[in-house]
């Protein structure tokens, strides 16, 4: 499927292939409207699973498969083929089957629910192929593309650790694409760990716990306290985030269980399982109390990681964003990238456009900066094929 | 009747798609080319911003630049406020004001209007008409509906028809029009043209037809014009001149009874003008043009009234300016 010969990369070039691109504008759009439109929430990616094989399919890369974790996986072979280069997106979204995932196109922008997070994404994975061939850009190395599930909460990243527990070939390097936000460069990773702490009223032959008209709710208050102060006493190094509390569902009958979900963050690994044990003690004690029982799940975990600011991949990253005139932004992450810099795997997380209101139904993207996003993937992927990565 | 209902039996079996059957676009396309057709893709427009952007964008890219399957695509506005043309035109579409189209015609008000002067503006010897309020757009909204063209040259007319699954019980779904459709077109259809009912959604707004009978055909320039087309192609052609494809789901904005009312005004208008030229009633009065409708405020009901007349322009083929543009 694709002409031309390997060309090296002139000085400038992501700004001449800023412009070039343009001419995969309704194809590129389209592919968002339509990976915008299928529902894909984690766990249920089979319908976007399809459409990107599809694409994959039509743009004839070899070995088009889909693997046990239901990941999506296509490549495109190399010239030379001794390397392999990984571009990837998480293919699911924080969206349910049955809400209205309608994409509105308007002057410049699209909007509609899970556009940024990570609708672009995928569709410009989809693209990836003809935006090479557009270029006449031939990699000497191989380029696997892979669409991951299961990336969001309880998912904890299964597609892509599955993946990397059982790829055939070693990935030299990798790229993560994410719709938003255009200058993000992520080359890092926090120390991660999710809990859960699930409170419940006992059988109430005991202690009545609507007594005091609040049922759990006292107690999850308390206990969301507590994670404040640990939080208070062990910023800036680490945080905890509150991501959410459910319990009850009207006015006037106090709820009987409750739930609160929280990510303990840190550039520490032993922080982040010590912060842990001083939680699952502080839940421990507050269990019993009122006839409540407490527990605690954790759910996820990731090891810090960092590429460092000096690495030949970040500092070309962040020279062809200046090149493009866009400011860079570094953002540690605690996604997919996790896994890869885990794994000693040279890697990046890059944004694609400019966005607003994310994780919201208005959920919007800006089209006209796509194409510098683009042009900024196009051009450290030809770094990585390089191979001057240490 | 038993000859008419194995009639609409037969023709239900071979002249009803559905749109999966056209999946191999690779087909399509070299059975368009090998068949020497060009196709113009047309939508009608209004007001349409919300909408117009995403529709061009798919259109162009899965049947332009992924598969050549449309040979152009026009946006044809009534005068739009707000920025449907711009938005259209940003998109790589053709954009068109009606009343600049053969202006020494005049210009009038209607979605008719659009589609009988798009006849003349666009080169195509098929034209596929296709509404710009659809949510859920997606290529088969074209595709499906010009393929049945392309592999039957016997086939003049392709009308979509979309599931509207309001119960289902013991295997059988229901199938139906819209509201118009199943209390007003259906009834006359049944009491008159009894073949015509079996167009699922007769006033469905996605439609392709060749050239050679839309040029011949007179266009009611407001809600008529579908009824209409479907009574004067099955009086000259019978009902083996028209297909219909079965597009799944259609989502888009509910129109208010109000204005459904105002529709199934101008539809009677057309239609029983036909009936009368076609001789099928005799001494029909003049009809009245004012479409009366009340609105209560409390014990006062007030008397809404607006003029629908359905006029109606010539068969494109009688104007010479169309001859000389299209050779003929």
């Amino acid at each position: 499927m694709r002409k031309g010969t390997a060309k090296t990369r002139p000085d400038g070039a992501a700004l001449t292939y800023r412009e070039k691109l343009r001419r995969l504008r309704e194809i590129l759009f389209a592919n968002v409207v339509m990976a915008g439109e299928i529902p894909s929430p984690t766990g249920g990616e089979r319908r976007l699973t399809r459409f990107l094989s599809d694409r994959f399919t039509e743009c004839g890369l070899a070995n088009v498969s889909l693997d046990h974790a239901g990941n999506i996986a296509g490549m495109l072979p190399g010239r030379v083929g001794e390397r392999t280069l990984l571009v990837s997106a998480h293919i699911d979204k924080i969206w349910s089957e049955t809400d209205d995932h309608t994409v509105s196109v308007g002057a410049g922008i699209m909007s509609g629910r899970g556009l940024a997070d990570n609708s672009l994404g995928v569709a410009v994975l989809a693209t990836l192929p003809l935006i090479l061939e557009e270029l006449e850009i031939d990699l000497a190395s191989n380029l696997l593309l892979l669409g991951t599930t299961r990336s969001f909460g309880r998912g904890d990243l299964a597609g892509m650790r599955f993946f990397l527990g059982n790829v055939s070939h070693p990935i030299d390097a990798a790229l993560c694409l994410e719709g938003i936000e255009l200058g993000r460069l992520s080359y890092s990773s926090l120390g991660m760990a999710r809990g859960e702490i699930l409170v419940r009223a006992g059988s109430g032959e005991v202690e009545n716990p609507d007594e005091t008209g609040c049922g759990v709710a006292t107690i999850l208050a308390e206990l969301v306290v507590a994670l404040r102060h640990i939080h208070e006493r062990e910023s800036p190094t680490s945080r905890i985030l509150v991501g959410s509390i459910e319990a009850g569902s009207g006015y006037s009958v106090p709820p009987r269980s409750g739930m609160v979900r929280f990510e303990i963050r840190s550039h520490e690994a032993d922080h982040v399982a010590r912060i842990g044990d001083e939680i699952a003690r502080t839940v421990a004690t507050a269990s019993g109390r009122d006839g409540l029982t407490a527990s605690l799940e954790m759910i996820a975990h990731r090891s810090p990681g960092d590429l460092g600011t000096n690495h030949p991949l970040v500092r070309h990253a962040r020279g062809t964003l200046a090149l493009l005139g866009i400011e860079s932004h570094v953002a540690p992450s605690v996604s997919e990238l996790a896994l890869l810099l885990d794994r000693g795997i040279p890697s990046l997380t890059l944004g694609l456009t400019k966005g607003e209101n994310r994780h919201s139904p208005s959920e919007a993207i800006s089209l006209e900066p796509i194409f510098d996003g683009l042009a900024q993937i196009v051009s450290v992927l030809q770094f990585m094929d390089e191979g001057k990565l240490s | 009747m038993p000859d008419l209902d194995q009639r609409i039996s037969r023709w239900l079996e071979t002249n009803t798609f559905h749109h999966s059957e056209f999946w191999d676009m690779q087909e399509l396309v070299r059975a368009k080319r090998e068949a020497g057709l060009t196709i113009s893709l047309c939508i009608p427009t209004l007001n349409e911003e919300k909408t117009i952007g995403k529709e061009i964008i798919v259109f162009k890219s899965e049947l332009m630049d992924r598969y050549p399957l449309i040979d152009e695509i026009a946006v044809i506005d009534s005068g739009s406020s707000d920025r449907t043309l711009e938005i259209a035109a940003s998109f790589g579409a053709d954009t068109y004001l009606s009343s600049e189209i053969l202006p020494q015609y005049g210009s009038k008000s209607g979605k008719g209007e659009n589609l009988w002067k798009a006849i003349h503006q666009l080169r195509g010897d098929i034209i596929c008409y296709v509404d710009a309020d659809i949510k859920n757009i997606h290529a088969k909204f074209a595709s499906a509906l010009v393929a049945p063209l392309i592999y039957r040259p016997e086939i003049q007319y392709v009308k979509a028809f979309y599931d509207r699954p309001l119960a289902v019980s013991d295997d059988m779904r229901p199938s139906g029009g819209g509201r118009v459709t199943e209390i007003l077109v259906r009834p006359l259809f049944s009491m008159f043209f009894p073949e015509l009912t079996a167009l699922i959604q007769p006033l469905s707004g996605e439609y392709a037809v060749r050239r050679e009978v839309l040029e011949r055909l007179p266009f009611p320039i407001g809600y008529g014009v579908e009824t209409a087309h479907l009574v004067d192609l099955y009086q000259s052609s019978g009902l083996d001149a028209f297909a219909q494809t079965d597009l799944d789901n259609r989502i888009h904005r509910n129109q208010p009874t109000s204005d459904l009312g105002k529709m199934a005004f101008g539809i009677l208008q057309g239609f029983m003008k036909r009936l009368r030229d076609y001789g099928m009633v005799k001494e029909l009065p003049e009809f009245h043009g004012l479409f009366r409708q009340f609105q209560a405020e409390g014990q006062r009901y007030e008397q809404v009234t607006r003029e629908i007349f359905e006029e109606e322009r010539p068969p494109m083929i009688t104007l010479p300016e169309y001859r000389e543009r299209h050779g003929r």
